[in-house]
């Protein structure tokens, strides 16, 4: 039953990942590429219209995804696909969060609480940056359908992009734009070479 | 009754918009959520905003989702947690639906596939900087460095699962946060 491993599945990325921002894309990505849920260049296009959208990134990947293979079954079954996955990633955090508020003096100061986290807090560096060099490769090494798009020039028109955005980024440029103006080169060389 | 009611509503649509306009999720949210819950509408304390991080930080799920689920039961109990956690999601959840629909019918358009193209590196290069900023964050010394290349390797280079890593770390940062308890008490 696609809804209920939908449920399940995300509970258990909801559950195990600390930390805003990124730190859910190690499990997302493990979950759902071994799930055979999304390839490896469909989710970092995700990632490129979840930075665009607002919400959470966790939030909006789980309401895409079970939107997505709900589809299956219709508009209604991607309507429901979407609210069982989105349910499954946000129960857990309501869960903790009840319980915490109701006993908080006692969590704030709790020397396990502390050390655990001593342990997460680089953990979470550490999977991001294993997460991000799995990414590099489809990127500059792309396979399957981007190939016969783009053959062996795609990987210097990425690393140029890439080089640019980087140096951005660091500028704080807005991710928006960042996704624009590589939306945009994307284009142009397409086209062009 | 008719208080407690408009009250709910209130908290709803303040985490409504807050979910509608910040991009970027997590800590994106954080003056937001001061400006609306503080300042506005005195629901908490700046004070309060502090410590929420903090457990924000040290609780599972989405920074934007604990958030809003504390500042509810602190103002209105468990329906106030439920009001403004349903506020801060549904935003998302509304777009990213459309957008799935519209990507399905966009998405074989040549045109489309350029842009994602492109796009994809430029993913790579928030990510880079997600992950600069998540290291800055981060506590340094022997220890940590321990775990950041440890993880790294167990996940990049031999494929343990990454639930397995996570709970290994906990596991670890818990002992050493022990033994070091006890090297400064004797």
């Amino acid at each position: 039953m696609i809804f209920l491993e939908l449920f399940l599945t995300f509970f258990k990325i909801g559950l195990f990942t600390f930390g805003g921002g990124y730190a859910m894309l190690p499990l997302i990505q493990e979950e759902v590429l071994t799930r055979g849920w999304l390839e490896m260049a469909d989710l970092i296009n995700f990632i490129a219209v979840s930075e665009s959208t607002p919400g959470p990134f966790a939030v909006n990947c789980a309401t895409y995804i079970g939107s997505e293979l709900g589809g299956a079954y219709g508009i209604i079954g991607s309507i429901f696909g979407a609210a069982c996955a989105t349910l499954g990633v946000v129960l857990p955090s309501f869960i903790v969060i009840l319980i915490v508020a109701k006993c908080y003096d006692k969590f704030k100061e709790n020397r396990i609480v502390k050390g655990c986290m001593s342990g997460l807090k680089p953990a979470v560096v550490g999977l991001i940056g294993s997460a991000t060099v799995g990414i590099a490769a489809t990127v500059f090494i792309p396979n399957g359908r981007t190939v016969t798009i783009f053959s062996e020039v795609q990987t210097y028109v990425s690393l140029a992009i890439f080089a640019v955005c980087t140096v951005l980024a660091f500028k704080k440029a807005h991710p928006i734009l960042i996704v624009c103006l590589a939306a945009a080169c994307g284009i142009a060389c397409g086209y062009l070479l | 009754m008719k208080e407690k009611f408009r009250q709910l509503l209130a908290l709803f649509w303040t985490f409504f918009k807050i979910g509608a306009f910040t991009f970027g999720g997590g800590y994106a949210m954080i003056p937001l959520i001061q400006r609306e819950t503080v300042e506005k509408k005195h629901w908490i304390t700046d004070d309060d905003t502090l410590e929420i991080f903090a457990i924000a930080e040290s609780t599972p799920g989405p920074v934007a989702v604990n958030a809003a689920t504390f500042v509810g039961y602190r103002t209105a109990g468990f329906w106030g947690s439920f009001f403004a956690t349903l506020g801060v999601v549904l935003p998302s959840f509304l777009i990213i639906l459309a957008i799935s629909f519209i990507l399905n019918e966009f998405q074989d358009f040549p045109v489309v596939q350029y842009a994602f193209n492109g796009i994809r590196a430029g993913v790579l290069a928030l990510l880079i900087k997600a992950l600069w900023t998540m290291y800055k964050k981060s506590p340094k010394g022997a220890a940590a460095y321990i775990v950041m290349g440890g993880s790294f390797v167990l996940t990049a280079l031999l494929d343990v699962p990454v639930l397995a890593v996570i709970i290994g770390c906990a596991v670890f940062g818990l002992i050493t946060s022990c033994i070091a308890e006890r090297r400064h008490k004797a």
